[in-house]
């Protein structure tokens, strides 16, 4: 089922959590909405749900309009940050709380409903834990009841508010691992709120960059990382250094450097800040045609996949540069060797474009 | 499209039964409690002042004042020495049957005010347990003493468990920095740990002495009653409910009622100052 | 005989090298149980005392007798009325207050408080001046024949003023700390109104209430200043237990009246017995700390057996 948020604002008070937010959500796919605290990401998840009401702006799902649907009426799972479980019952009595609500009419028999639960428990792999209760259960084993719980009525969308932020960075990288694999096996709609850029990168179809209220970017995990619509996008998602520039027509300046910079500014010259991953800077021993700047090393650590640096430059800053551990070798980095800096790309936001 | 929010969607609530549960919360307490206090102030304010006055401030009534605020004050007080010296002894040390003596501090809250009159007064009167030690130079039943016997009583529990939890949440390690700094356990608790019971203290002594002015129950049986000499104020108004005074029964009430609201006031604002000072040791 | 050999144990706040000399432990001790034996286990004990000063047979004599047991039966079906309507008062107030926000909560919950600020004897007076002969609805429910004050219905409403707070008073705090969380799952997984506080809040709120239940219980049947405002102090017909010990113990007759009086205190100390069960149930506990411990990270890798429970 296809969700579709329509102009919807929100406040509460004097602080506006969402301004005219437009998105959709298309059946099947697994969306993350990503930003930091205060974001609007959560409020805009609980509106989807009915546990909010929007001040303005609607809600639809598969075209139909929910918004003024009530919470029960929405068919929708929902999955607590804190897990919500019911304290004072098993996990099988969590599991199939939502089946023993329905209904009358619609309610399934006794024993449809303990065939339902021990499925899905066996889905989330916690069958033989159907008799504790969830004070005697670890932060994985909850949130995962809590998912069994959301799938038991069968959604026809799946809602996520920071699933695993209350969990250990390695129990979070394995229910990562295991969410995607079960978001491919049930294909249900789903849309996750997290501010760990990681684990949105890794778990979404597409993910929706929001700050302050407003959506900064939607797009494919690699379109927001590669292809940043704006500055703050680019800030948030992995590590950057900026450099203060100039553009002039059609040229781009920076330090020494001149690029060509086709759809610059028309007239005069515009202060500009360029953007650059620490991947997309190159390591060079002399100066060349295309050096941006020239620095020592100050800080080098090659325990890992690439090797990271931290460099001075002679203006007394720091930048972040990483490089293969080839180049290291072959250029025998070392610290306080003096190096120079070359940048394979560099992003400049005029307005809300990217170059 | 821009939809315009509806009129009747914001006040759409998440959970259910608000309605239900506010509506019938407030008819209830309406009907049981602010309705009936409404009666009285209103009823009061037929009056004329002149006659106001002159019936709150007869001179057996201002006896009765004296007696009634008189005895909560001192009751309350030997509450805030000695009941701090109780949560002390129980949050501080073992001893045989501690936990016994921790539940029976509510005692006073659960037992009936006419039990507790009763059983105070034979104890005290003059061949009772006590007032038989006591007699002939001190009488307790039947006197003033008698009545701060009764409010003593009365508001023990008040103090008490207003301090043991801020003395349970005190932090081992602030006296143990102070005896490091050289202080001796004297000056440590003087310097270090009083001032942190002040709140709790003040907090329970306010308590105390709201729950003892109004006290009726356990107070009439070992006060005697005289006029002028023994009498409180709330016995007061019963009398006159008695001779069907109306009017001045609800006069001496709303003196009453007065009281009890500056005390309420006094009471939230302690607390307030009581939990502020807790929650700075990152509750 | 030294100091060091009376050893008053201290517990885990206070260090050895912070603590007071045993003499002053031993001291404030002897001075708290002073204080303690005068003002609280004394009039215990002279219930007791008193009620069997002429044996055990007059003891049940006096309790036997019809007038006592109409003021029993009449305490009884006073608590029995005001018990269960504080009750659902009570549950309905913590409810709206305690789920959700709206304007003069905090005026509200200050409010009702109110008759803890009051008098007992003004407890009775005002519904004395609601409907007693120059009351308000005096004339009218003279009237139509009704009686009100000087009977039952009056003796049910002043107890139901002084005691209504205390349910109430119970379980707001309980199911503040309780939140909101369980009772969203629960709307979002399809349960209307009433399946959700069945089957969700009510579980979870049952040792504070069962304790404000018997607490109310307890000041209910005890009441004693505004009951005596309102009832005609009819013998054998408006007396409830309180008045009645009153009557006998001012005709002289002492072991009729803390007879009486020592069902009163049985009665309380069950209530204190049961405020020590519900304060040491690790359901209770539980309910207060499990909202916190929500918040806790419990590290353990996902294949990890069944860790051992916080209850």
């Amino acid at each position: 089922m296809s969700i579709e948020a329509r102009n919807i604002t929100k406040t509460f008070g004097a602080f506006t959590a969402l301004r005219d937010v437009t998105l959709e959500v298309r059946t099947g796919e697994l969306v993350a909405l990503l930003g930091p605290s205060g974001s609007g990401k959560t409020t805009l998840l609980r509106i989807i749900a009915g546990l909010e009401i929007p001040d303005c702006g609607s809600i639809l799902f598969h075209g139909e309009d929910a918004t003024d649907r009530r919470v029960q009426e929405r068919r929708v799972g929902f999955v607590f940050q804190h897990y919500a479980l019911f304290r004072h019952m098993t996990v099988f009595d969590n599991v199939a709380f939502g089946l023993r609500v329905m209904p009358r009419r619609i309610r399934p028999t006794r024993d449809e409903i303990r065939a339902r639960v021990q499925k899905l428990l066996a889905l989330v792999q916690l069958d033989f834990l159907a008799n504790r209760y969830p004070s005697q259960l670890s932060g994985g084993q909850r949130q995962r009841v809590a998912l069994a719980r959301a799938l038991a009525v069968e959604p026809k969308v799946l809602l996520l508010d920071e699933p695993f932020g209350a969990l250990d960075a390695k129990v979070r990288q394995e229910l990562r691992r295991w969410l995607r694999r079960l978001h491919e096996e049930i294909n249900v709609t789903g849309v996750l709120v997290t501010h760990d850029q990681e684990e949105a990168l890794e778990v979404a179809d597409r993910v929706v960059v929001m700050n302050a209220g407003r959506i900064e970017q939607v797009g494919t995990p690699e379109e927001v990382f590669h292809h940043p619509a704006t500055e703050f996008v680019m800030h948030f998602l992995g590590h950057v250094n900026v450099f203060h520039g100039r553009v002039e027509g059609d040229k781009a300046f920076f330090g020494a450097l001149e690029l060509e910079y086709p759809n610059g500014a028309s007239t005069g010259s515009l202060a500009v800040r360029g953007f650059v991953r620490p991947h997309d800077l190159e390591i060079d021993l002399q100066p060349g045609e295309t050096t941006l700047l020239e620095g020592t090393i100050a800080h080098l650590n090659a325990a890992g996949p690439q090797v990271k640096m931290e460099l001075l430059t002679v203006m007394g800053e720091i930048i972040h540069v990483e490089t293969t551990q080839e180049r290291y070798r072959a250029l025998n980095l070392a610290r306080g060797q003096r190096v120079f800096v070359r940048p394979r790309e560099i992003k400049v936001f005029l307005g809300n474009r990217s170059g | 499209m821009d939809r315009p929010s509806r009129r009747g969607r914001r006040k759409r609530r998440i959970l259910p039964g608000f309605g239900l549960s506010l509506g019938f919360a407030l008819l209830y307490f309406s009907l049981i409690v602010l309705i009936p206090l409404g009666a009285l102030i209103v009823r009061s304010a037929g009056m004329s002042l002149g006659q106001f006055w002159s019936t709150v401030t007869a001179p057996r009534v201002l006896a009765s004042y004296r007696l009634s605020f008189g005895a909560a004050f001192v009751g309350a007080a030997i509450n805030v020495v000695f009941g701090g010296v109780v949560a002390w002894v129980l949050v501080r040390y073992r001893f045989p049957l501690r936990k016994l003596i921790d539940a029976l501090v509510d005692l006073p809250f659960a037992l009936p005010t006419a039990v507790a009159g009763i059983a105070l007064t034979t104890i005290y009167c003059t061949n009772g347990w006590i007032g038989r030690l006591l007699d002939p130079h001190v009488r307790v039943a039947f006197t003033p003493l008698g009545v701060i016997v009764a409010l003593t009583f009365i508001g023990l529990p008040f103090v008490v468990r207003t301090v043991q939890p801020v003395l349970e949440d005190l932090d081992a390690e602030i006296e143990e920095s102070a005896a490091s700094l050289g202080a001796n356990r004297r000056q440590t608790f003087v310097r270090v740990i009083l001032p942190e019971l002040w709140p709790a203290l003040a907090t329970g002594f306010a308590l105390a002495f709201a729950r003892a002015i109004g006290e009726y129950g356990s107070v009439i049986f070992i006060a005697g009653n005289m006029p002028m000499k023994t009498e409180i104020t709330p016995l007061l108004i019963w009398i006159k409910l008695e001779q069907f005074d109306y009017a001045g029964a609800t006069a001496l009430a709303v003196v009453m009622l007065a009281a009890s609201f500056v005390l309420l006031l006094l009471i939230n604002l302690l607390q307030r100052w009581a939990s502020r000072r807790q929650h700075a040791y990152g509750d | 005989m030294s100091t060091a050999s009376l050893n008053i144990p201290l517990r885990r706040s206070a260090q050895r090298s912070t603590a007071e000399p045993a003499l002053i432990r031993w001291t404030l001790v002897g001075v708290a149980v002073l204080f303690l034996a005068l003002f609280l286990f004394l009039p215990l004990a002279a219930v007791f005392g008193q009620a069997f000063e002429r044996g055990v047979g007059a003891y049940f004599a006096a309790l036997r007798d019809p007038d006592a047991w109409s003021a029993i039966r009449l305490t009884l079906l006073t608590a029995g009325i005001v018990v269960p309507l504080n009750m659902v008062f009570g549950v309905a107030m913590a409810w709206a207050v305690a789920k959700f926000e709206f304007r003069g909560k905090s005026v509200l919950i200050t409010l009702i408080d109110l008759p803890f600020a009051v008098s007992p004897v003004i407890s009775g007076l005002i519904y004395v001046l609601l409907f007693g002969l120059q009351g308000w609805f005096g004339p009218w429910l003279l009237e139509h024949n009704i009686r009100i004050m000087y009977a039952v219905p009056a003796i049910v409403l002043a107890t139901a003023f002084v005691t209504c707070p205390l349910v109430a008073r119970e379980l707001i705090p309980l199911m503040q700390a309780q939140g909101t969380e369980e009772e969203e799952a629960a709307v979002v997984l399809g349960a209307r109104g009433w399946q959700t506080f069945f089957r969700v809040t009510l579980p979870n709120i049952k040792w504070g209430l069962l304790y404000g239940v018997i607490l109310c219980n307890a000041r209910a049947m005890g009441e004693f200043g505004a009951v005596s405002v309102v009832s005609g102090h009819i013998r054998g017909l408006t007396n409830t237990m309180t008045l009645h010990v009153e009557i006998l113990y001012n005709e002289y007759n002492f072991v009729g009246a803390f007879a009486v009086a020592s069902l009163l205190t049985f009665l309380a100390l069950v209530t204190l017995g049961a405020k020590s069960l519900v304060g040491w149930k690790p359901g209770r506990r539980a309910d207060k700390s499990s909202a916190e411990a929500a918040q806790d990270n419990p590290p353990a890798p996902p294949e990890a057996g069944v860790r051992a429970g916080t209850a």
